[in-house]
């Protein structure tokens, strides 16, 4: 086996909940479905959800920059292997 | 019509070139032994962060995405942009569940999400019909992605009088990658989506830069389609969504989203990266592909913009709104760098036809051919199946085409996204928890199939004049509801199929039926990398590759 058997792994982190605010925000329609205000001629509603895509994008890079370890203290056992090729 | 000779000899080109990449990949990146599923079905288990960003991109978003996107959006406006807010919804999800998928999968030498149930639940009924359902809906994506292609070859004016003249470009095309496909595996769309990608990238970056431009700018774009719309009497279109189709919009992105990663294309892109921060890291890069579709889709305004009338369809009086986009590069674009955006498409068919091919491929060798037929089969054996199905897959994707009317792969693959969230409960939920009985993850599957298929069959579209199957909203009032409101037929079906899955599960738990044992371990889950294996005499893929 390899040097992890103490502690079990886990993928769980509170960090995990960010994720449901890209998953949440672009199906709540109520804050995007309008034309005005336009932006580079774009209606609203497409601009937003074109920032959504940004949105998603910084909520998982987070998500994955803060979850690479685990936590610190009560489960530190694990030497991050992964850490080479990031 | 002006002459397509340069369209067709740039088409012709890039079309070769990229043939000739599809069977040079077998040397690429190449393993001691290809006779193994490992191998040949998963590209060694050892892709890194890019060649997983172009395949999985390549992957996800279709030719057949890329014509019809817009022509809905041509169409209907507002609600044929469900594509973005999808595929932004989707990564996510990716990120929390099919990682997991990826590391048991790892463990075990999991092929197929199918390879997983089975384990997982110790049902090899409810791993058939996992493997059955993907099967089933993955066949018809495959035929749309011809639809793709025919579209450009449509608007090229390579067209003949008798269906076989009419076809004899896409079997030729198809017979080559079929070809490839059998010797390279997923190593041949694997190269060759860096091809695609590349071409659609720079096709969409130049159209919606220069389209723009000679069209009067954005702002004209968009209230052209207003326009339109405020003149045409379907009074679901517009540039926003109305009261009615809202909840129609945010359930099809939803389920849509969840479809995606169910689909066993995806997951067979999923499984063939080497670790699990390549996934993450994955589900931030990708989402520059929700971009890209986001514009794509824009081209439906551009072509309202330009005026573009669509082609005629193959039946008398029907148009084919597929053909929007092709006629807008054709009007608007040189010929030469239309050949170019002709090629994007057609390439784009070739990268996921190719991975569904050998996704589906994969299920039946595992989950049907070694449960059922032979199971002593060796990996030489499973490798050799899953080449022979891959190619009758295909065959059998071009005579839907040929000999079949379009619309009923299109319907078929309409059927098949609502069908494939029916293995949600087992694959998606099994992953966090065994909780619910195989018994009841069967029954709410038949549940969910038969409400799902009842549902599509009562839709009817006005438009087109069709009866059965003409969409996939579904009216509220049919259930009795007093509102003009629709839901994605998906969506009610999955939640159908939740509840009969809990409800017979305490059925079942009460009447002490035994439950079979979990083959995983808690620990499964989070394995990455460089974990011991548990399949015996497996080979080490990722030893080999690494070093590549």
């Amino acid at each position: 086996m390899t040097d992890e058997t103490r502690a079990p792994r886990t993928d769980r982190s509170p960090w995990n909940w960010l994720l449901i605010i890209p998953i949440a925000v672009p199906l709540a329609t109520p804050l995007f479905n309008f034309d005005s205000p336009r932006l580079w001629g774009f209606p609203a509603f497409y601009w937003l959800q074109f920032s959504f895509i940004l949105l998603g994008v910084a909520s998982t890079s987070l998500v994955y920059r803060m979850t690479r370890r685990p936590a610190p203290a009560p489960l530190g056992t694990t030497p991050s292997r992964e850490d080479g090729d990031a | 019509m002006r002459d397509h000779i340069t369209e067709i000899v740039v088409f012709s080109l890039l079309f070769l070139l990229v043939s000739g990449m599809g069977f040079v990949a077998a040397k690429w990146r190449a393993p001691k032994d290809m006779a193994h599923l490992d191998e040949w079905g998963l590209g060694g288990r050892s892709f890194g962060g890019w060649i997983t960003w172009f395949l999985i991109g390549g992957d996800l978003y279709t030719a057949y995405t890329f014509v019809a996107v817009p022509a809905l959006v041509f169409g209907a406006g507002a609600a044929g942009f469900f594509a973005v807010p999808y595929t932004v919804i989707v990564y996510p999800l990716v990120f929390l569940i099919l990682i997991r998928l990826w590391s048991v999968s790892h463990r075990h030498g999991f092929v197929t999400p199918a390879d997983f149930v089975r384990t997982r639940f110790d049902s090899p009924t409810l791993a058939l019909l996992v493997a059955i359902t993907g099967i089933v809906a993955t066949m018809p994506y495959i035929a749309l992605q011809l639809v793709g292609i025919e579209a450009v070859l449509k608007t090229m004016g390579v067209t003949g009088d008798s269906a076989l003249a009419r076809h004899a470009p896409i079997i030729v095309a198809f017979a080559i990658l079929a070809a490839y496909t059998y010797q390279s595996g997923l190593r041949a769309p694997a190269l060759i989506a860096f091809v695609k990608d590349t071409l659609i990238y720079i096709v969409i970056l130049v159209a919606v830069l220069y389209l723009p431009y000679k069209l009067g700018g954005w702002g004209t774009i968009f209230d052209d389609a207003s326009a339109k719309f405020q003149a045409s009497p379907n009074p679901g279109d517009g540039l926003t969504l109305n009261a009615n189709n809202q909840l129609q919009y945010v359930t099809l992105a939803l389920g849509s989203a969840l479809a995606l990663f169910l689909y066993p294309h995806s997951i067979t892109g999923v499984l063939a990266s080497k670790n699990r921060n390549v996934i993450k890291r994955n589900m931030s890069a990708l989402p520059a592909y929700s971009f890209l579709l986001g514009l794509i889709a824009l081209l439906g305004y551009m072509a309202i913009s330009a005026g573009v009338k669509p082609l005629p369809g193959s039946k008398a009086g029907s148009v084919d709104s597929n053909t929007v986009v092709p006629l807008l590069f054709d009007q608007q674009f040189p010929s030469w760098f239309t050949g170019v955006a002709f090629a994007a498409i057609g390439i784009g068919a070739l990268v996921p036809a190719a991975i569904m091919s050998i996704a589906a491929a994969n299920l039946f060798t595992r989950n049907i051919y070694k449960e059922y037929l032979n199971k002593d089969a060796t990996h030489a054996q499973e490798a050799n199946v899953s080449k022979i199905t891959s190619l009758v897959v295909k065959v059998g994707a071009v005579a839907c085409i040929i000999f079949l009317d379009p619309q009923f792969s299109i319907d078929l693959q309409l059927i098949g996204g609502v069908i494939i969230l029916q293995t949600a409960p087992a694959v998606a939920l099994g992953l966090y928890t065994r909780w619910l009985h195989r018994g009841g993850l069967i029954a709410g599957w038949a549940a969910g199939m038969g409400l799902g298929l009842w549902m599509l069959y009562q839709i009817g579209n006005p438009n087109t004049g069709r009866k059965h199957f003409g969409g996939s909203a579904f009216p509220l009032s049919e259930f009795g509801f007093d509102t003009k409101r629709t839901i994605y037929v998906g969506f009610v079906a999955v939640l159908l199929n939740l509840l009969v899955a809990v409800i017979v599960t305490l059925i079942l738990r009460a009447a002490k039926t035994p439950e079979g044992v979990d083959g995983t371990t808690r620990d499964d889950y989070f394995a990455d990398e460089g974990d011991p294996r548990l399949e015996r005499g497996r080979t080490t893929p990722s030893e080999i590759a690494s070093s590549t």
